[in-house]
């Protein structure tokens, strides 16, 4: 099964874990995802705060390179991409005087009415891989590893672009028992992180991270499990931080979906890139025996 | 023109001649362009700059190379009935009829100051000094109207993304007209931002030539200095006949092909 990619820009220099340990799981489950020739920045969300077309032109110029290459699908990883792309693939299909004035606008492009879906990898690897067959691909259960399945905002809101139901979002939850994991839900799960506050506020950042880190720890969670490039800055950045202000902060590391899935599916712990995680897994996973070198096999492919 | 024929006409009739016009009478085509808003009837087939000069327009700067590399006489123009902007050279465009043109010489765009040693080769310090680059929102409006069809907003999404190589690759027919920056709804000086990615790259990052360093090292060695002497000596006669002499490389042959006298060469 070949699925056009687009990968974002954070994914080419900050978050090559996220992709490195993607392709690598998808390749192991025989889903090749074909990287989009051309691509350019997608616009990361806040480019859609203000109420003007010029900001959806460059999720739209994206999905019309998926187009140009005969693909009905495109998906993507980083949940910021997600979101843009989804939302202005939506205005285009929902509002035909929006989408006149984009084509009559972008007149070196083909006109595009919509026709591409995008997706998350999440929901090919509910739908297009499904939960049994991942099963059964499984060479590493992830036993006695609590893992806390955090969506943040952009998965799951606006309810029109979600991938899953805000209140009680399950597909995360799904593919971490799926890998053999014990899975702690915990209510700040789709809470935010404190996004491009951040860089404006830190401050509210470092409440947005105590907020949702000390809930999945009182819930007993060991490992935070994310899709969000932002939201795994933000909770790795802000965890110094908390630690001094209260002594009984515990250290929690961060890991993209992927990176468990490649693990889980024996591809070995240099597959899942962990020498570039903010907070360093390996003791963590170590002490659980999921770095025993018997564990692993040769990576497929 | 016309004047100087029936001059030649009455001259052959008063010397009782009867001069054959053999001559194909040529007559030039005039058009009419429209400089800066104002009218002018041009010969047709000239290119946007001899028009100008033709009409009056004398150029003292913005005409540089006059051979499509210097990008001191990028213009803009339209065309009748068509709202489109097209985007042209002067020196190396022709004038079409109702052509609606200006130039563009120069371009206040931003250029950061830098001291070039100093910058490591990682696209952060290209944000750094450029930060305006993440204001593009992929609307190509520099793509259309960049003179030599480079594509310019690939070269800032690559340079967005880190790929310094990429955006030095895309961005290598440039000429610094500045017509991108003047269009950019970001305010972004992409050709200053490319140039700072070329210089990056073939400063810092491509592969050095180690043949290259390895003459140089001859050259500082002083292995040429006896050789350039001795030329220095001869007088131009003997420089003439040694010249005629010197061995060339045979038109077809292989890679491997050296010459007999091998005393100037690397090794």
């Amino acid at each position: 099964m070949r699925i056009s990619y687009y990968p974002g820009c954070t994914l080419k220099t900050k978050s090559k874990n996220l992709e490195d340990s993607a392709l690598a799981s998808m390749a192991a489950l025989g889903v090749e995802l074909v990287e989009l020739q051309r691509w350019n920045c997608c616009g990361t969300v806040y480019s859609l705060a203000d109420d003007d077309l010029v900001h959806h032109l460059a999720p739209l110029r994206n999905l019309i390179r998926a187009k140009e290459e005969g693909n009905s699908k495109v998906v993507t990883l980083c949940a910021f991409c997600y979101n843009t792309l989804q939302r202005a693939n939506l205005l285009v299909r929902n509002d035909p005087e929006k989408r006149k004035t984009i084509n009559s606008f972008m007149d070196e492009e083909e006109d595009y009415e919509g026709e591409v879906e995008v997706v998350h990898l999440l929901q090919v690897l509910r739908d297009d891989v499904g939960w049994e067959k991942l099963y059964e691909q499984i060479k590493l259960p992830l036993k006695g590893l609590k893992l806390a399945p955090y969506y943040g905002c952009t998965l799951l809101r606006p309810e029109e672009a979600a991938i899953d139901h805000v209140e009680q979002p399950t597909i995360l939850l799904e593919l971490l028992q799926t890998l053999g994991a014990e899975v702690v839900d915990f209510p700040a799960a789709a809470k935010c992180c404190g996004s491009y506050q951040i860089v404006s506020n830190p401050e509210f950042v470092v409440d947005c991270a105590s907020n949702i880190l000390s809930s999945a720890l009182r819930c007993g969670a060991e490992v935070l499990v994310t899709s969000c490039p932002l939201c795994d800055f933000n909770l790795s950045q802000m965890q110094g931080e908390l630690a001094h202000r209260d002594s009984e902060f515990r250290e929690m590391p961060i890991l993209y979906f992927t990176q468990l899935l490649a693990l889980s599916l024996g591809l070995g712990p240099e597959a899942c890139r962990f020498d570039l995680n903010y907070i360093d897994p390996r003791p963590l996973l170590k002490s659980k025996g999921l770095l025993n070198e018997k564990h692993v096999t040769a990576a497929k492919g | 023109m016309s004047g100087s024929d029936s001059e030649k006409q009455t001259k052959g009739a008063t010397e009782g001649k009867v001069e054959e016009k053999a001559a194909v009478e040529v007559v030039e085509k005039m058009i009419p362009v429209y400089i800066m808003g104002k009218r002018y009837e041009v010969p047709e087939g000239l290119t946007i700059m001899k028009a100008m000069e033709y009409a009056g327009f004398k150029f003292i700067r913005g005409c540089g190379c006059r051979g499509g590399i210097c990008g001191a006489c990028a213009t803009v123009y339209r065309k009748p009935g068509d709202y489109h902007l097209y985007v042209g050279l002067a020196c190396q465009t022709v004038v079409e009829p109702n052509m609606y043109l200006a130039q563009i010489p120069f371009y206040p765009a931003n250029r950061a100051s830098y001291n070039f040693d100093e910058l490591k080769p990682e696209p952060e310090e290209i944000f750094k000094l450029y930060p305006e680059v993440f204001r593009c929102v992929a609307c190509n409006t520099c793509t259309k109207v960049c003179p030599m069809n480079v594509e310019v907003m690939d070269v800032i999404a690559a340079i967005k993304r880190g790929d310094i190589a990429k955006a030095a690759a895309l961005s290598f027919d440039c000429i610094q007209c500045g017509l991108c920056a003047s269009r950019c709804m970001g305010e972004l000086p992409q050709y200053h931002i490319a140039q700072l990615a070329r210089r990056l790259y073939g400063s810092k990052i491509a592969p050095r030539a180690e043949h290259l360093s390895d003459a140089v090292t001859a050259i500082e060695e002083g292995k040429f200095n006896k050789m350039l002497q001795e030329l220095m000596r001869l007088g131009i006669e003997d420089l003439k006949i040694l010249y005629q002499a010197r061995e060339l490389e045979p038109e077809m042959t292989g890679e491997d092909w050296q010459p007999a006298d091998k005393s100037h060469l690397v090794e």
